[in-house]
């Protein structure tokens, strides 16, 4: 027995919706190389409603499988539907993840947030959820694990510094 | 695609116990279990059984029957000789010289003791992963009391300078401890020639047993304990000696020190073959650590634009067994600190694999790791949001 539930492997192996959308309506990416996680999320979207979600992740196994579970997840949904989302949704939809992998489901939260972002920008759209979100804060893993509650960090230089200089600019 | 297959290529981690030392190890727990410290004739013969297994022990390393101690891990030999010399020598100075990219077992060591006082240098190595005898020497003082540099690191194989530090630690004075742990049984070591006063080394990664390891503490030095109880290892370390995990040491090692050079080649041309058909076959890999001073049987291949433990567990569900320097696999979410004293990028740390071969390693092992790679770079490299063209 690995470190994953079946659930998790399953969407690590077969990932659902992996690839590239040639003009997508929104893009977004989310967390960097430096920290082991960087999510890029494109949506279509017809009525408001989310028609298509397609992913690239690089990251490791819970990386994957959340981004995996995420557009699974708001495939079909309205924007507000998609923005009310949470990771504790994902974590739950992937049978859990271990503790120290709680901020991978995080980063997909965040990276489906900067997709919907980007759209509203580019129709010139606002939504509740969207409130108070800025997906260029560079927020980064310290904080990430902070919200989720998880103990320790991504220590890597870049992002120590990183954190330092957002911290600065806020 | 061919036959999945169980492939450990994680001998750096810990080898299987050959059976020939699982055999001699047998009778120790069931028939001849005395203690060697009583003096009746069953406790007599355990007695005997460690001194055969200390001679074997001190055969494989250049040193004296006497000059080995049994210890309960190699952790517990680096813990020891840092303590030890720093104890006795308090009179003298309180300064370490070591590196940066050192076990843990050391690294932990110096800084728990530095916590408490003691000054501790830790020397960079170069890009190549290795150190600079030159530096070790401009880094002493007349407060110095000791140098641990480690033989063969663990994660990327270097093999350091060994003897010539010997030589600066003996032309000013300074003791000088050697993590031996990978270098013991992988490539030829002799503490006398290497110049070392103290080595450390370990059972389970020379086809021995776990929870066995052994300190070299030359003829004549000043040494605090670091065990204190009974008068076990000539009243150095204390403790009712790990019998049947003794002998099984002294087997490995014999075995260890006949095969050597079989085991060397075995291992090297196996390496050297799957490093050149990765190369060939896989894009954007490079190697980490100088190829040239290196374990024989030590890979380690920073994949680009993929994440190490999806690596390792695509590998996994193949059967096949090796390690990560990624962050995403350790507790801490901490990148591997050998890789970083490198200077290699965190986001190549993340990407790095490491395989190391052993005896039972064969070609067909090696083949059938190299197809699933293969497949699973490919796999990550298509889900992954950074690639050649993007860049980071």
């Amino acid at each position: 027995m690995g470190i994953y539930n079946d659930t998790v492997m399953e969407h690590f192996m077969n990932p659902r919706n992996v690839g590239d959308m040639e003009n997508p309506d929104g893009l977004g990416t989310y967390g960097s190389p430096v920290c082991g996680d960087m999510m890029q999320i494109a949506i279509r979207v017809k009525d408001d409603v989310i028609a298509d979600a397609k992913f690239k992740t690089f990251g490791c196994g819970s990386a994957i499988a959340s981004s995996s579970i995420a557009t699974e997840m708001i495939i079909g949904k309205t924007i507000d539907e998609a923005l009310a989302l949470t990771n504790k949704e994902i974590v739950n939809g992937l049978g859990g993840l271990p503790a120290v992998k709680i901020h991978c489901s995080v980063l997909a939260d965040h990276a489906i947030k900067s997709a919907i972002y980007d759209y509203a920008q580019k129709k010139g759209k606002t939504y509740q959820g969207l409130e108070g979100f800025d997906p260029n804060a560079e927020e980064d893993a310290h904080d990430i694990m902070e919200e989720s509650g998880c103990v320790g960090g991504c220590s890597g230089p870049a992002c120590e510094k990183n954190s330092n200089e957002s911290k600065e600019s806020k | 695609m061919t036959e999945s297959r169980n492939v450990y290529l994680d001998y750096s981690a810990t080898t299987p116990v050959k059976e020939d030392v699982l055999k001699e190890m047998l009778p120790w727990f069931l028939e001849n279990f005395g203690n060697p410290s009583s003096i009746y004739t069953c406790g007599q013969k355990s007695k005997d059984a460690l001194s055969l297994a200390r001679r074997r022990v001190a055969k494989l390393i250049g040193a004296t029957a006497e000059e080995i101690f049994f210890t309960s891990t190699g952790t517990e030999a680096d813990n020891w000789a840092i303590f030890g010399v720093v104890d006795a020598l308090r009179d003298k100075g309180n300064h370490i010289i070591t590196t940066v990219f050192e076990h843990h077992a050391v690294l932990h060591a110096c800084q728990f003791l530095q916590q408490r006082g003691v000054d501790v240098t830790y020397l960079p190595v170069n890009s190549q992963g290795l150190v600079d005898p030159a530096e070790v020497e401009a880094a002493i003082t007349d407060k110095t009391v000791l140098i641990t540099i480690m033989a063969v690191n663990n994660e990327i194989g270097t093999v350091q300078p060994i003897s010539k530090i010997g030589e600066i630690a003996k032309k000013h004075g300074v003791l000088f401890h050697t993590d031996g742990v990978q270098a013991a049984g992988s490539i030829p070591v002799d503490v006398k020639k290497w110049g070392v006063d103290m080595m450390s080394i370990s059972a389970h990664k020379i086809y021995g047993p776990k929870g066995v390891g052994a300190l070299y503490i030359r003829k004549g030095l000043r040494f605090s304990n670091l065990m204190h109880g009974g008068g076990q290892e000539n009243k150095r370390r204390a403790g009712t000696e790990n019998l049947a995990g003794i002998v099984g040491f002294g087997k490995a090692a014999e075995l260890a020190h006949e095969n050597l050079e079989e085991h060397i080649q075995h291992v090297k041309t196996l390496r050297d073959y799957f490093i050149e058909e990765v190369l060939q076959r896989i894009p954007e890999v490079s190697i980490n650590g100088s190829l040239e001073h290196r374990h024989p049987g030590n890979i380690n291949l920073a994949f680009n634009f993929i994440e190490g433990e999806g690596i390792l567990i695509l590998l996994d569900e193949k059967g096949i067994s090796v390690s990560t320097g990624s962050a995403c696999n350790s507790e801490a979410l901490t990148p591997s600190h050998v890789l970083s004293s490198i200077g290699l990028p965190v986001e190549r740390i993340h990407g790095s694999i490491r395989f190391t071969m052993g005896d039972f390693t064969t070609r067909d092992d090696v083949d059938y790791v190299l197809n699933v790679l293969e497949e699973t770079v490919k796999k990550l490299r298509d889900i992954s949001s950074v690639n050649e063209k993007k860049g980071w």
